[in-house]
């Protein structure tokens, strides 16, 4: 099936009667060539360019929950390719132009709404820092724009510019940023990976690896032994504890991120803001609700909802930078957790382990990475080389010193 | 979270800040033949376990003592806690 204007009139004048279900539900087979552990967005977005891209014909999806049920469901959406290091920022700018083709890769209604983000600025050594990432911005071509507080203020006249401790200086543009509806890309990489022959398989969680003489034979799950000849693992939060099962340690802390969603209002935000001095960060959704979020709470965590203190902390930073957000209300707020590495930069690669590969270290800016992440791991898979944009993205960095710290501030993950 | 400190009785945990793993009390040996590797392994690798956690936690908006906190991290709930000084010449003896 696919989606067009002309099938939407369509089935809008006979009754709705042929659309099909968005994927199959396949039993396992008892071996593929290539097993993804994971149906989050970066799994299903290798699935899909394994099957489009590389033209891998016996892949499969395991996932333990249903799809979209991890961090891929639960993140605020922002996609974005404004970072500063070599080692990071062409490969987000390789996703942002997977982004703005997706939704034709695809055949599928992402929503992707490249409505900009501006990073505020308080004082002049962060204009200076600003204004240093926007040049390695426009060295890759992401686009940046200084922004002044004149301007700025015509754009966004809500904001609190005289804030006694932030007052608004200015600000750090990128247009081509935005928003994407998160399980629109689930399940259009889902449906994608689907329709070329990939096995996606919910309810299955992987509790162990076959391990033989340092090769991977295929993976143990709750629906029983399922072979492969190479196994990728992306499954965010949970990398350290499905790797111990492979007996390896990561340079990565479990850790719980929160967000929060107002009342539907009208249009009031124009695009991403984000005020880093007071940990708050806020968009508003095509339904109209704020969606809006702050730090991670700070201590190792698995249990996918957060504690009231960094509730209270995000709140304070949206009244300190918006005091209008007080007159909304809130509707609710949730956690989800990251896997935050120890420089705060993202894994592609493989594993002493002959055939298990590594997809991990995405903290709390993996949504915007989906499709690079997706094709990079698909690329390694497939060809058994790293991708270029992804080549810095190393396991043994750590340890030769080639570590990607953006924030600078060491191996201290809750920090990142 | 209430951590229950063991001097100063149930204290809220935002008087804290936390540091990680209380392994990471254990400073490898520098002059030791791999140290390097060791160093490597100490400053970068976590066990991230989901379940029983023991970590540090330094009470700075209080008496400014390390301790030792054991907690589920698949509940957040709290299983005790201990002087992490206490715990270092404890082991030490
Ligand atoms: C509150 C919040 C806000 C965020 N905001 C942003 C943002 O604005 N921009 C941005 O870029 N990023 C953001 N992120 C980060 C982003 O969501 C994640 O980095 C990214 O989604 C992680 O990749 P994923 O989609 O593959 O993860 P997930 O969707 O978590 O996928 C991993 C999957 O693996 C499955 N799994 C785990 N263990 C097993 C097993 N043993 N067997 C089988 N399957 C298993 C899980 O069930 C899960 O479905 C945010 C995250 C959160 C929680």
């Amino acid at each position: 099936m696919k989606f067009s204007g002309f099938k939407v009139v369509k089935e809008a004048l006979t009754g709705h009667k042929g659309w099909t279900p968005l994927w199959r539900n396949p039993e396992p087979k008892p071996a593929y060539d290539i097993v993804i552990v994971g149906g989050g967005g970066h799994g299903l977005a290798t699935a899909f360019y394994l099957a489009k891209t590389f033209g891998e014909l016996k892949v499969a999806v395991l996932e333990k929950g249903w799809l979209g049920s991890g961090n891929i469901g639960r993140n605020t959406t922002i996609i974005r390719s404004n970072y500063l290091l070599p080692g990071n920022e062409p490969f987000y700018e390789f996703s942002m132009k997977l982004w703005e083709n997706l939704e034709q890769e695809t055949n599928f209604n992402s929503m992707v709404s490249q409505r900009g983000i501006i990073n505020l600025i308080h004082t002049d050594a962060q204009r200076d820092a600003y204004r240093r990432r926007g040049n390695a911005m426009m060295l890759v071509g992401a686009g940046a724009r200084l922004l002044s507080r004149d301007e700025l203020k015509g754009m966004v006249p809500f904001l609190n510019f005289d804030n006694a401790r932030f007052p608004i200086k200015g600000g750090l543009m990128q247009e081509r940023a935005g928003t994407a509806r998160h399980d629109g890309v689930v399940w259009g990489y889902a449906r994608g990976a689907d329709m070329r022959g990939v096995d996606i398989i919910q309810n299955c969680e992987v509790t162990g690896f076959k391990i033989e003489g340092g090769k991977v034979l295929g993976v143990e799950t709750s629906r029983g032994f399922i072979g492969a000849k190479k196994v990728g693992v992306a499954v965010a939060g949970s990398s350290g504890r499905v790797m111990a099962k492979a007996g390896m340690r990561l340079p990565i802390e479990s850790h719980v991120l929160q967000a929060f969603v107002s009342e539907g209002l009208k249009p009031t935000i124009p695009g991403v803001i984000t005020f880093g001095a007071g940990h708050f960060y806020v968009s508003q959704s095509d339904k109209g609700g704020l969606v809006f979020g702050g730090d991670i709470d700070g201590y190792n965590s698995y249990a996918q909802r957060g504690n009231l203190p960094v509730v209270e902390d995000v709140l304070e930073g949206g009244m300190a930078l918006m005091p209008m957000i007080g007159r909304a209300r809130l509707l609710r707020s949730w956690g989800g957790i990251m896997d935050m590495s120890m420089d705060g930069s993202p894994i592609i690669d493989q594993t002493h382990i002959d055939g298990l590969y590594l997809n991990a270290g995405w903290c709390y800016g993996g949504f915007k990475a989906t499709p690079a992440s997706g094709y990079a791991f698909a690329h390694l898979l497939a060809t058994g080389r790293p991708h270029e944009t992804a080549a810095a993205y190393r396991l043994d960095r750590f340890e030769r010193g080639y570590v990607i710290d953006e924030k600078g501030v060491g191996a201290q993950p809750n920090l990142h | 979270m209430l951590i229950p400190h063991p001097l100063l009785g149930l204290r809220d945990s935002q008087e804290f800040t936390y540091l990680g793993d209380a392994n990471l009390m254990h400073r490898p040996d520098a002059t030791a033949e791999n140290a390097e590797a060791q160093f490597c392994d100490y400053v970068f690798q976590r066990e991230n376990p989901a379940g029983v956690h023991r970590e540090l936690w330094f009470h700075e908006q209080g008496d400014r003592s390390w301790l030792v906190v054991t907690r589920d991290t698949t509940t957040h709930e709290i299983l005790g806690a201990e002087l992490a000084s206490n715990v270092k010449l404890g082991a030490a003896e």
